[in-house]
């Protein structure tokens, strides 16, 4: 393996918890729910991973507590903004804190356990490919995953009856409602799939990328996820490119001062946000572009009675 | 409310209390700025706690109060302490510092204890141990184990602590192997598993065969055992993470000092002073080696660390280069206890640049 796959694996791997915590909110948000609670999903789905893992033995249940666990956490998310009708920002908010907390105690006993890292799964032939074979087709399950649901992501959003109700009820609820489409029913999917989807990337962290537990592993993951939906002007294939890059970022910062070179490491560990700031900046620019994706009805309640 | 339960702790303590004098127990108290579950540096000043437990018995009746966020929360933990009746008090973090001292103010018949401090009061005394000796035993170590001559090093933040850490441990490195480089990742943070792996990949990328941490969490010590390279634990004994690969690490031990401290304070005898502890007085330790290895590696290792103990051997003893070639300190000199407290350059084998 030469330097230069060792340093794009790296970038896939850094790039992956974001990948699915900020595809899970994506599809939330284009069902016009924003939900800030990624982090606290996050959190929990990392833990639940990792204990039941650890309880178990078997990763792959492991990998599926996570996605119930930020599903679970999720469906408290949609009680409290689908039925109560509380303010989404403020429950997100609310949603994070609880996580941090939770996770925190739920993870106490498992506190400095180590655990088997999820192991890389060669897909036969495709792995043989030069270059691309070490590369792309010789990584962990958790991976060729996210790769799927990505693809999976975009097609269904983008070219199916069901992509096209979930973006009607993002962009007008009340619209969605007349034509008799159960708006809230259809929120509560995306947000549970949301919850899924970031307690997958918080199982990523703690059951792939560093098999471990510790408190606030996920440091801050969940927020720049968040930030990267709206990198993306609320499209996959962007979102990837989008992780990708500051994933990027991060390597190329760690590697430039392993190099030496004579800047300070506080700038460098900048850089990525700085990035996603510049490229919001230039995107912004065109506003057309980005009222023609984000949903209009995005951070609004809804309730048919009202 | 707050002072319904105030009166009422008052009325307690001067109608109830009294009689019952003569055998109740000395309180002690420990504050903590993260979970004693951390097993890292909360986690090893509450074994300082058990210690004291263990050792006085009944005669102390110990509390302690984990995750205190450093500011006025610290203040407030710090205060209903003292109103509580603990006549010793360990504060546990740099960011206490100002809490403690004002604290301090208030309560003058309370001892405080404060560790990695510089402040200090009639009744507030400060601790830290020097774990720069324990570097300068892994650089010996690393020194004899490198093949590459390549040694990576992940560290949290460009402060005088962690300057003096890798100083320490590149000195020791190039005495045992003069060509070697020690390369720097600075993750800014003390505590960002990711992030520290991340690291500790890029530095294994770079060619680097031995890793030395100065962060937190065991991330980098498993990315080293996943890599097959060696590595050196930190705060706590690292080695279910990375069973095969991690040679050794620095523990902190705290025990011997909190359990002098208290008996000094139950006898009368407290004072306010500094410690500076190093290998010597057992405030740093090193986790056991790894069996893999070889003797004449364990011998290197521990002559070091005998030496620095029987006071033969001075880390930070000249002569000692900068990164350009300057002599910093002459042959027969080494650097004072002030000079380290502050010391902000890199020596000659470190890459690239302090950050100032």
């Amino acid at each position: 393996m030469d330097h230069l796959t060792a340093i794009l694996i790296s970038v896939l791997l850094a790039a992956a918890p974001l990948l699915f915590a900020a595809l899970g909110e994506l599809v939330a948000e284009k069902s016009g729910v924003l939900n800030l609670g990624v982090e606290g999903m996050m959190l929990v789905g990392a833990v639940c991973g990792f204990a039941v893992t650890a309880q178990s033995g078997h990763a792959a249940l492991g990998i599926l507590a996570a996605a119930l666990a930020g599903m679970a956490l999720s469906t408290l998310f949609a009680l409290l903004t689908l039925v109560l009708l509380a303010n989404q920002v403020a429950t997100g908010l609310a949603l994070t804190l609880f996580g941090v907390g939770l996770s925190a105690l739920v993870g106490k006993p498992y506190v400095g356990t180590p655990l088997q890292k999820l192991p890389d799964l060669p897909l036969p032939l495709l792995s043989h490919l030069p270059l691309l074979g070490p590369l792309l087709f010789d990584r962990d399950p958790l991976i060729y995953l996210a790769a799927l649901l990505t693809l999976a992501v975009g097609w269904l959003l983008a070219r199916t009856r069901a992509g096209l109700v979930v973006r009607a009820v993002g962009e007008n609820p009340e619209a969605a409602h007349a034509l008799g489409y159960p708006v809230r029913l259809i929120r509560l999917a995306c947000i549970l799939f949301g919850g899924a989807m970031a307690g997958l990337g918080g199982a990523y962290l703690s059951l792939a990328y560093t098999p471990m537990w510790a408190e606030d592993m996920t440091a801050g993951r969940g927020w720049i996820a968040l930030a990267l939906v709206v990198f993306s002007t609320w499209r996959p294939g962007r979102l990837l490119l989008g992780a990708l890059l500051f994933g990027a970022f991060t390597i190329a910062q760690l590697h430039a001062q392993a190099l030496g070179l004579a800047v300070p490491p506080e700038f460098l560990a900048m850089l990525p946000y700085l990035a996603t700031v510049l490229v919001l900046v230039l995107i912004s620019r065109d506003a057309a572009r980005i009222r023609l994706n984000a949903p209009a009805a995005i951070g609004r309640t809804f309730h048919p009675d009202h | 409310m707050k002072f319904v339960k105030w009166a009422l702790a008052a009325a307690m303590t001067m109608g109830l209390g009294l009689p019952a004098q003569a055998e109740a127990p000395f309180k002690a108290a420990w504050i903590y700025v993260g979970p004693v579950s951390d097993h890292g540096y909360s986690f090893q000043h509450d074994q300082g706690r058990k210690a004291v437990e263990a050792a006085l018995g009944a005669k102390v009746k110990t509390t302690f109060v984990e995750s205190v966020p450093e500011g006025a929360d610290a203040e407030r933990v710090l205060t209903q302490l003292a109103r509580d009746g603990n006549k010793v008090i360990f504060s546990t973090s740099f960011g206490f510092m100002n809490a403690t001292l004002k604290v301090a103010r208030a309560f003058p018949d309370v001892k405080f204890e404060h560790a990695t401090g510089y402040k200090r009061a009639a009744n507030v005394s400060t601790f830290s141990a020097r774990f720069y000796e324990g570097r300068a035993v892994l650089g010996t170590i690393a020194g004899k184990m490198t093949k590459s001559g390549v040694v990576g090093y992940i560290a949290s933040i460009p402060i005088p602590e962690v300057v003096r850490g890798i100083d320490a441990f590149t000195l020791a490195l190039r005495k045992v192997r003069p060509d070697a480089k020690v390369k720097v990742i600075y993750v800014n943070s003390w505590y960002d598993p990711g992030k520290e792996a991340a690291a500790a990949k890029a530095l294994i990328d770079q060619g680097a065969d031995v890793l030395a941490q100065h962060t937190d969490s065991a991330a980098p010590v498993q990315t080293a055992e996943e890599r097959g390279v060696w590595c050196f634990g930190q705060s706590s004994d690292m080695t279910r993470f990375a069973p095969h690969h991690l040679l050794t690490g620095i523990i902190e031990n705290w025990d011997q000092y909190d359990v002098a401290e208290v008996k000094a304070a139950m006898n009368g005898t407290w004072k306010s002073h500094d410690t500076w502890g190093g290998l010597a007085s057992g405030m740093v330790k090193l986790s056991p080696y790894n069996p893999a290895m070889p003797k004449d590696v364990v011998a290197a290792a521990e002559k070091t660390r005998q030496d620095i103990i029987a006071g033969k051997l001075n880390p930070f003893a000249g002569p000692i280069y900068d990164q350009s070639g300057k002599l910093v300190v002459p042959a027969g000199k080494s650097l004072t206890d002030a000079q380290l407290l502050g010391l902000r350059f890199y020596v000659q084998g470190v890459e690239g640049n302090l950050p100032k």
